[in-house]
């Protein structure tokens, strides 16, 4: 895992709006790693700071948004450091994103044609001709049906599954090397998703990109993701492979998620929520910002902020828990998928 | 188990008309929902699933009458309530009640949560006004919220403590029967499962019965007897809950099945990914209405509706609406993808 090549890198991320109330941490020291050509996904309930995450990398934040420490380095440059003209340059061509709502994502009175030609236009410095037949070849990658046809038709003439197809065969017109998607079937229904899912896989495996997959559907990441970062109150709680996320997780608020989702491959007798609701972003817990809804809290995660974790002998898994330290005294008991475990600190 | 009629939903048809041209005549209609029957029993949770388009809302809303349904006839009780006058139909909406989707606009903003509830109370005539208040505070309390909090307002509240603020308010008359219209959809899945344990609990207390409207399949597999798959308007297959996860028969519904993204790396796929997208129900196919996307059609679905039947490579209360479930559950049709 180690040897792997990756091709983004973020590092102690923060990133503050301010408020009338004061100023607010979205994303409070988040790092992971994208390795080259795999899939990395970004899981949390709303308000968890996925989405902030994202746009702090492009550097897309609100006017009140702003990245206040921390790096993003993409092969080895920080893009936080970068003047907007050179950012312009990475955006939409090196790194490109895809948003949840197709709908409000493009512009109604421009065709899909002039829309996808006008990101080639601008990167690869092609004229309109030129742009449009590369535009015409892209919706074909994407496959939307006569795409001579479609070229020309306006957003709203046609369905959510091609739009957000347009919105692909946009962010890959200039071969970008990262892909990030956020939430990019969520508002698409699940024989629809299918076919979106199904279609940034196959595109992933012919160009080699990288993906950074955020959503909020477990199912979406155990589908798509090759390494998962889950996370809290704007701090990734835990990351590791796919499958120890699933099969072996580790930090209890994955725990939570998983035991609280109901599932239509098997059948549950009880689901088991997290008791309580995310603290607000004004009243952060001073301790683990997950323990006044944990089982398991203690003393010491009221009072004191644990530290992201290195528990695999590498970088592989990481988690933001007291219990998996050398300060954890004891054993404590915990739930998954309705069978208990016993944790050793 | 002697099982007792609640609801009966016998051709029920919801068309929307289209209005066009320069005198704004109706051109042409939208069949949300067109001839479809089923039946609810006292104390069971029957579902509704089906993509954006299939009629499932619509279906909810026409039986409350919140929208007048075009044909067909529902009974509750023993009364056909499509029947009677407007006015009467309140004295019924006092046991047929409805939690909607989106618990930020379905509480009025401007309202006190005592005020939401009592209101609901005052207009179905429930309790003496002297006794609602403590109605309402040991409503909350049921609902997991707290007595004190009566005299806020909504925006005082996070999402899913206001879709308990709608459940206490549908509560509060005494419903026989809640339509939840994708009441659990917009909620994160932590408190998601809350407000599904909760309506758990509130069905065994009270015995409620439960029309489940949703377009998740994992929430229905959790809280249904009974299901119902829509698509396009129609009614493609109803089973038991265990028949349809385990044995569904329909092209569609298994479609639908394999569609969902499973929350386990190591699970076997085998999907079936359906060409293209839903057609409009402005001019729905001729003949099954799913043989646009449907692998296994043939001529005979392009001009033949099928019905609902059973079959006997089913339970007998398992019923979908397919020429060819025995062909296709014996391997002799080959599908084309």
């Amino acid at each position: 895992m180690n040897e792997m090549e990756s091709i983004l890198v973020v590092n102690n991320l923060q990133t503050s709006f301010g408020t009338e109330a004061g100023e607010v941490r979205a994303v409070d020291g988040v790092s992971f790693t994208v390795p080259k050509g795999k899939t990395i996904g970004i899981v949390g309930e709303s308000g968890s700071g996925k989405s902030i995450t994202s746009l702090s990398i492009l550097r897309l934040l609100a006017s009140n948004g702003k990245t206040k420490g921390g790096e993003v380095l993409f092969k080895g440059k920080d893009l936080l450091k970068l003047s907007e003209k050179a950012m312009r340059e990475i955006r939409g061509n090196q790194i490109s994103m895809i948003f949840q709502e197709p709908m409000t994502s493009l512009n109604p009175v421009y065709t899909v044609g002039q829309q996808i030609s006008e990101t080639i236009k601008i990167h690869k410095k092609l004229g309109n001709k030129e742009a449009m037949s590369q535009s015409v070849e892209m919706l074909k990658l994407v496959g939307i049906p006569s795409p001579e046809k479609r070229v020309k038709q306006y957003p709203h003439e046609l369905s959510g599954g091609m739009r957000q197809r347009v919105m692909i065969a946009m962010a890959l017109a200039c071969d970008p090397e990262i892909l990030i998607a956020d939430e990019p079937t969520t508002a698409l229904d699940v024989t629809i998703q299918a076919q979106i899912l199904e279609l940034i896989k196959d595109l992933q495996n012919r160009l080699g990109m990288s993906v950074i997959m955020i959503t909020h559907d477990l199912g979406v990441v155990a589908e798509t993701c090759d390494y998962v970062a889950v996370m809290y109150a704007g701090q990734v709680v835990e990351y590791s492979d796919v499958r120890t996320l699933f099969k072996n997780p580790k930090h209890p608020y994955t725990l939570g998620l998983l035991n609280s989702l109901p599932r239509h491959d098997v059948d549950q007798e009880k689901l088991i929520p997290i008791k309580g609701m995310v603290p607000s972003p004004h009243e952060m817990p001073v301790g683990c910002r997950f323990a006044p809804r944990c089982p398991v809290a203690t003393e010491l995660c009221h009072k004191k902020q644990p530290d992201l974790l290195s528990t695999g002998g590498d970088n592989s898994e990481q988690i933001r828990c007291w219990m998996y330290s050398e300060e954890w005294d004891g054993e404590s008991e915990v739930t998954l998928y309705g069978e208990k475990r016993t944790v050793k600190g | 188990m002697a099982k007792k009629e609640l609801l009966k939903v016998e051709g029920l048809k919801q068309y929307f008309p289209i209005k066009g041209g320069f005198l704004g005549r109706t051109v042409n209609h939208v069949k949300a929902v067109d001839d479809i029957s089923f039946t609810i029993y006292e104390g069971e949770t029957v579902s509704i699933v089906g993509e954006s388009g299939c009629g499932k809302s619509t279906t909810g809303r026409a039986i409350l009458r919140l929208e007048e349904p075009t044909d067909g006839s529902v009974v509750f009780q023993g009364t056909d309530i499509t029947k009677i006058p407007k006015g009467e139909m309140r004295k019924f909406r006092k046991d047929l009640q409805i939690i909607f989707q989106d618990p930020y606009a379905s509480i009025n903003p401007r309202q006190t949560v005592a005020s939401v509830l009592s209101e609901a109370m005052h207009i179905q005539n429930v309790l003496p006004p002297d006794q609602r208040r403590a109605r309402i505070e040991q409503l909350l309390e049921t609902v997991g919220l707290r007595p004190y909090q009566a005299d806020r307002y909504p925006h005082e509240f996070s999402g899913g403590q206001r879709q308990r603020i709608g459940i206490a308010r549908a509560l509060s008359v005494d419903p026989k029967l809640i339509i939840c219209d994708e009441a659990v959809s917009a909620l994160d899945v932590s408190i998601q499962a809350q407000v599904l344990n909760l309506l758990e609990e509130l069905q065994d207390e009270y015995g409620l019965t439960y029309l489940f409207i949703s377009h998740d399949l994992g929430v229905v597999r959790h809280i249904s007897d009974r299901i119902i798959v829509m698509y396009l308007g129609k009614i493609v297959e109803i089973a038991d809950k265990n028949s349809l996860f385990e044995n569904p028969q329909h092209p569609y519904t298994k479609a639908l099945l394999s569609a969902i993204p499973v929350p386990d790396p190591d699970a076997v796929k085998s999907r079936i990914v359906l060409k293209g997208d839903v057609p409009s129900p402005i001019d729905p196919p001729q003949g099954c209405r799913f043989h646009t996307r449907c692998p296994f059609a043939t001529d005979k679905c392009r001009t033949e509706e099928p019905v609902l039947r059973t079959s006997d490579i089913m339970k007998d209360t398992h019923e979908a609406a397919c020429h060819y479930m025995e062909e296709i559950s014996a391997g002799k049709m080959t599908p084309n993808y």
